[in-house]
Order: C-alpha cells, then structure tokens, then sequence
C-alpha cells in the first residue's frame, strides 16, 4: 500500500487532497493534514497537490 | 464531562455562505451559532477574488467599497496564440465586477451576522456529528483545546470543497475527478498590465481551465490557474504550469510573488440532495460553485440567505425532517439550479476544446460587436465563421 507522505514543508494546507479523497480518510488541521487508516494508496492526492507537496512511499 | 451548549442552528464554517446563512437565520428570529476551525476568519485567503456586484442589493449590502480592491470595466479573453475578445460591463448585462479583499470581506459578513444576532466562535472545531434516533442533532467540537458538545435543532455545514459535515451525513459521494478543478495563484507584485480589466489566458497552459489575473491596483494582481484534475499526469504540479505561463509572458516575468494561495473547487452539477434530517448544507459544501467560471461566492451567498431563512423557518414551525427541508432544497435549486445545469455542460464541453478551437472561437467572436454575452449568443456568432465548429454544440443553441 502506497500510502501518501506530506511535505509540511511545502504544504499549504489548502485542503484540495482533503476535499477530493474518495475514501474521506484524509483531514486538514489548522496546522496539517492528517491520513487515517482508511486511506486505499490511491494517489489521487498527489495528482491533486497545487504544489507537489504529497509523495507515495512504495 | 465536556461542556453543553444549545443552539436552535448551529453553522459549521465562517465563509461567505456561513455567514450569509447566519445572518438571516439571526434575521428571523433562530438563535444561531457559527464556529470556525481557524483563528481568523477570511485568512489564510483560497481565491481568486475576482467577483461581480450583481447579487448585493439582494443581499441587502449598503457598502463594498471597504471590501473592493479594485473595480475593472470588463474582461479580456485571450485565445493560445494571442487573440483577444474584449467582454465590457454592458455586454455583460451591466454587471459591475470589482475584485475583492477576501480576508476583509468575509469579516464584514461575519459583522452583519452578529448584527442580526448570530454568536462566532473562533479555532473551534466540530470532530463528528451526534446522532439521536437517526436523527443528526448538534456536533462535538474542540474549541481552543477544548472538548465541547454543541447541540442545535439543525445543524448546517458550510465548510467548504472538503466538507467533512456532508461525507458525515452521507449525502454524497466522492467528487469525480473531471469535475475537479485544482489551482494554484500568485499574488504579484511588479507586473506590466492593464488593471482596468480582468484577464483570462485559455487553453493549454492551463488544461481544462483557465489563467485568471484579476487585478488589486496598478502593477499588481492575482495571477493563478486551475487545472482539472483528470487532465494531470502527475509530472507536473499546478504551481508548474503556472510557472511556465509567467516565464513564457512578457508582462509577468519580471513581476515578484508576494502571496501564494492553493486550493481546489468542485465544478460539478448540483448534487441530487443537501439535506437529511436535521441537517442541510450550503455554499462550496453544497456544490454550488459555478462549473464554467468556478466561481462561488455569489451563488453560496444567494444560498446562504434562502438557507437563513429556511432555518428560521424551521425554528418557527418546529420541523427539522428531511421532509420539510424539501422546501429549502426547492428554493434553492428554483433561483441557482438551472443555470448550474446549464454552465455545467457548457464546462463538460468547453474542456474539451483544442487550442486551435480556442484561436477560432476567440478570433470569431473579437471580430463581431456582440451587444450581450450569452452562450446562445457565442454560438450564433462562431457559426457564421466556422459552422464545423458549433456540429457538437448544436444541442445548446
């Protein structure tokens, strides 16, 4: 399972991945976004990511 | 044991279609809530801010001019290879667009509400939904590291394209990806344009949607892009694009960013329902946002005041049921539904357009004097020139 891994570095906490994750298993805090368990390693947060902040570890 | 409050409406969200919900819910009589998750409202700013000031009067908004960054005379539509179509206000049906300061605008509606009433809590949180015989009857929240328990007749999300209160709920599904726009923006400083007007930049550096550059005064403006979500490979970022389309002109390079905003809208048509017992939605929350411009202050604010008063309403009568909030469900779709139809399969088509396509329809149309912009009114005029082009838009005519 590829889960995705957040730069908080680049992160802008803008909440597109939160918004668009099929599965809801992503949150944004005030000060980072969250992955829960349910996350399927879809990738489509980091397609998402306006800055390229989300990489899949393998 | 954490604390209880009691609301009749509790709104989950302090952006415009929040507060615009609360204010006229307050307006009516419903004792109303709004929490905000965070510690100012309208900041950090997610938008282009590029608005008309078609809806104020029916908001009942006396003044904009402490919002208003700048008021432009109309748009300017470039096509890949550099064509223009200028739109001005009358062509628009005399709708005045301004630019605005998001972070000071949103404040004011905030202001309005709590004029009518509303209460705000700020860094406050809701974490789930409390449910009580299948019906949904207030949230927990953590409110500045606190546990709360907030209990409201109804309950109301307008938080927004990653609303967590409508996955709750089980309204709706996941967005689909095509009617996904994700963008990214600049504001920059130093750059050599005509901030008399609004600039859209078509075509392939933005696929399947467009630059915007909305001006906040001489030498300085927004300068993003929205790309939708399936037409990503996933080499380049939405930042990139954006990148290479200042690099590439003249007018933007040499210009500084001095802000940078990321974020995504749901372009997609209006959802088959926003509402269950006890619990309705509006604004981004809601799907509301405009599919051709993706644009969603207008109509989340239009919502937001049939949403108040709907609430209110709700209050008077004691009715929370799904069943009764078909009413609001019928106001709403009755003055926005129609057109989100409409500029929703304007959108499934208009991404679909080639740069070459882009370079005909604009040249075609920068040629004719259109007196009114309409997409009836777009087609007649590409159809004298290039009648191959309009065979697949035939249905809209």
């Amino acid at each position: 399972m590829k889960k995705p891994k957040i730069n908080g570095d680049m992160c802008m906490k803008c909440g597109a991945c939160v918004g668009s994750c099929p599965v809801n298993a992503m949150f944004l805090r005030e000060y980072i976004v969250e992955v829960n368990d349910d996350c399927t390693g879809c990738g489509l947060c980091k397609k998402i990511c306006p800055v390229g902040a989300v990489t899949q570890e393998e | 044991m954490s604390d209880v409050l009691e609301y009749d409406v509790l709104i989950i969200g302090a952006g415009p279609a929040g507060s615009a919900t609360a204010r006229y819910a307050a307006k009516n009589g419903a004792r109303t809530l709004v929490i905000e998750k965070r510690q100012e409202i309208g900041s950090p700013v997610r938008c282009g801010e590029g608005v008309s000031l078609s809806w104020i009067e029916e908001l009942e908004i006396k003044e904009y001019k402490r919002w208003t960054a700048a008021k432009v005379k109309g748009a300017r539509l470039y096509s890949p290879s550099g064509h223009v179509l200028e739109i001005t206000e009358k062509m628009a049906g005399n709708e005045v667009g301004v630019v605005c300061e998001r972070d000071v605008f949103d404040k004011e509606m905030a202001r309005l509400a709590v004029e009518e009433g509303a209460d705000y809590m700020m860094k406050t949180t809701a974490v789930s939904l409390i449910k009580e015989d299948g019906k949904i009857c207030g949230v927990k929240a953590r409110s500045m590291g606190k546990e709360l328990e907030i209990r409201a007749d109804l309950v109301i999300g307008a938080d927004g394209f990653e609303s967590q209160v409508g996955r709750w709920a089980g309204i709706y599904d996941a967005i689909p990806p095509q009617d996904i726009m994700t963008c990214f923006q600049y504001r920059m400083a130093g750059i050599d344009f005509d901030p008399n007007y609004t600039h859209f930049y078509m075509g392939s550096s933005a696929p399947g949607g467009y630059v915007w550059v909305f001006p906040k005064g001489e030498g300085i403006a927004n300068v993003g892009l929205g790309v939708q979500l399936s037409m990503l490979d996933g080499k380049k970022t939405p930042k990139e694009y954006l990148d290479e389309f200042i690099a590439s002109h003249d007018q933007f390079k040499d210009g500084e960013p001095i802000d940078m905003v990321a974020g995504a809208v749901a372009v997609t048509h209006p959802p088959e329902t926003v509402t269950t017992d006890g619990l309705l939605l509006v604004g981004d929350a809601s799907r509301v946002v405009d599919p051709m411009t993706g644009g969603g202050i207008v109509n989340g604010m239009k919502q937001g005041k049939i949403a108040g008063e709907f609430a209110a309403k709700c209050v008077s009568e004691g009715r929370f049921d799904k069943e009764f909030l078909k009413g609001y469900e019928k106001e709403w779709r009755d003055q926005l539904g129609n057109k989100l139809w409409r500029n929703y399969m304007a959108k499934e088509k208009a991404t679909k357009l080639t740069d070459d396509t882009f370079d005909k329809v604009i040249d075609a149309l920068s040629e004719l004097k259109l007196n009114q912009v309409s997409i009836g009114a777009i087609l007649e005029g590409v159809k004298e020139k290039y009648p191959e082009l309009i065979e697949e838009f035939q249905d809209m005519l």
